[in-house]
């Protein structure tokens, strides 16, 4: 009985994980917030990074310290569905903006194509 | 392959959880619903993928209209992050007081975990208030169709999880801590820390990178 009521402890986090989970969220959440709010001297595109890599972080650790998915939860089909949700995730994302960021730039005359559009007439 | 080397045991294949109770570390998730609540919070975060996605694309179609920069109040946003991520914490307590049997402290840190929701409610509520007298409703623009479909997706989602929250509270007032309440409670406890998780996303992408821009 002792064993089981430590696994169920385990299965739904103690309040050293939640506040390990909790203290990792507040500094990842705080980081980007202050790169904005501070307008601090920084490269357009050095900022997005560090704002999507720390989000990205703060994704995983609320997956594992609040949301609790293991490799070993419901044998296995848990992470899998979770895998398999973040491939079509990916999918969905990086075809959208590809695709349609291409087909704006190619809805946007450029200046020489009006130009050659003009000499025509 | 498995199933050719085990003919005793051909069912084996077809289950997706175990039924057998001693094969498990915890005994609430026999049933398998919450694999099944898994699976459909799985989904949602394919809707919110795709309206992501339709943010990312629409996002910077201003229509001469207002930018992320004129209308987002990023301090208050920190704010409504922050009682985001205090309403996970004290969900957490809820449930390992739930895990023990506490029925008293796990409903006074629902009851707390319902406020954050709410307080969270209430700083929505008030922008989307602020962006609509600014002229800044949903039919301004590409960019602020998409940010209030966004946004607004993610608001319900909260106001439903407050409701199904007071409508836990009441049952567990009314029938006690039973198993039925406990994998409800649980399930929840799922929900509202998915949703905490998405508005990651939108914090991030939303926010700080349509500010940013």
């Amino acid at each position: 009985m002792t064993t089981q009521d430590h696994d169920e402890h385990e299965a739904h986090g103690s309040y050293r994980s939640y506040f390990i989970g909790f203290g990792l969220s507040v500094v990842l959440t705080l980081i980007p917030f202050w790169i904005v709010l501070s307008e601090v001297e920084i490269n357009l595109w050095l900022a997005l990074t560090i704002i999507f890599g720390l989000g990205a972080v703060q994704i995983m650790v609320h997956v594992s310290y609040f949301l609790h998915v293991t490799v070993k939860a419901e044998e296995g089909w848990q992470v899998m569905s979770m895998v398999f949700t973040g491939i079509l995730l990916l999918i969905v994302l990086v075809g959208s903006i590809w695709v349609m960021t291409h087909l704006n730039n190619n809805m946007m005359p450029a200046h020489d194509q009006i130009d050659r559009v003009r000499e025509l007439q | 392959m498995a199933n050719l080397t085990h003919p005793a045991k051909p069912a084996k294949s077809f289950d997706f959880y175990s039924t057998d109770p001693t094969s498990h570390v915890d005994g609430h998730h026999d049933t398998g619903t919450m694999l099944g609540f898994w699976i459909y919070l799985m989904s949602d975060s394919l809707i919110f993928g795709i309206l992501f996605a339709i943010y990312a694309v629409l996002g910077t179609n201003y229509a001469a209209g207002p930018a992320p920069a004129d209308l987002f109040e990023i301090k208050k946003i920190l704010l409504a992050t922050f009682f985001l991520l205090f309403s996970s914490i004290t969900y957490g307590f809820a449930v390992i007081n739930m895990q023990q049997g506490k029925e008293r402290q796990m409903t006074t840190w629902l009851l707390v975990t319902g406020a954050f929701g709410i307080a969270f409610l209430v700083m929505e509520l008030l922008e989307f208030q602020h962006l609509w007298h600014l002229g800044a409703g949903p039919g301004a623009s590409a960019f602020l169709s998409s940010f209030w479909f966004l946004v607004g997706t993610h608001g319900l989602h909260v106001l439903s999880g407050t409701i199904w929250l007071a409508v836990l509270l009441v049952q567990v007032q009314k029938h006690g801590l039973n198993e039925d309440n406990k994998r409800r409670i649980l399930c929840l406890s799922l929900f509202w820390h998915f949703l905490d998780l998405i508005w990651i996303g939108v914090f991030s992408f939303v926010y700080l990178t349509g500010v940013l821009l």
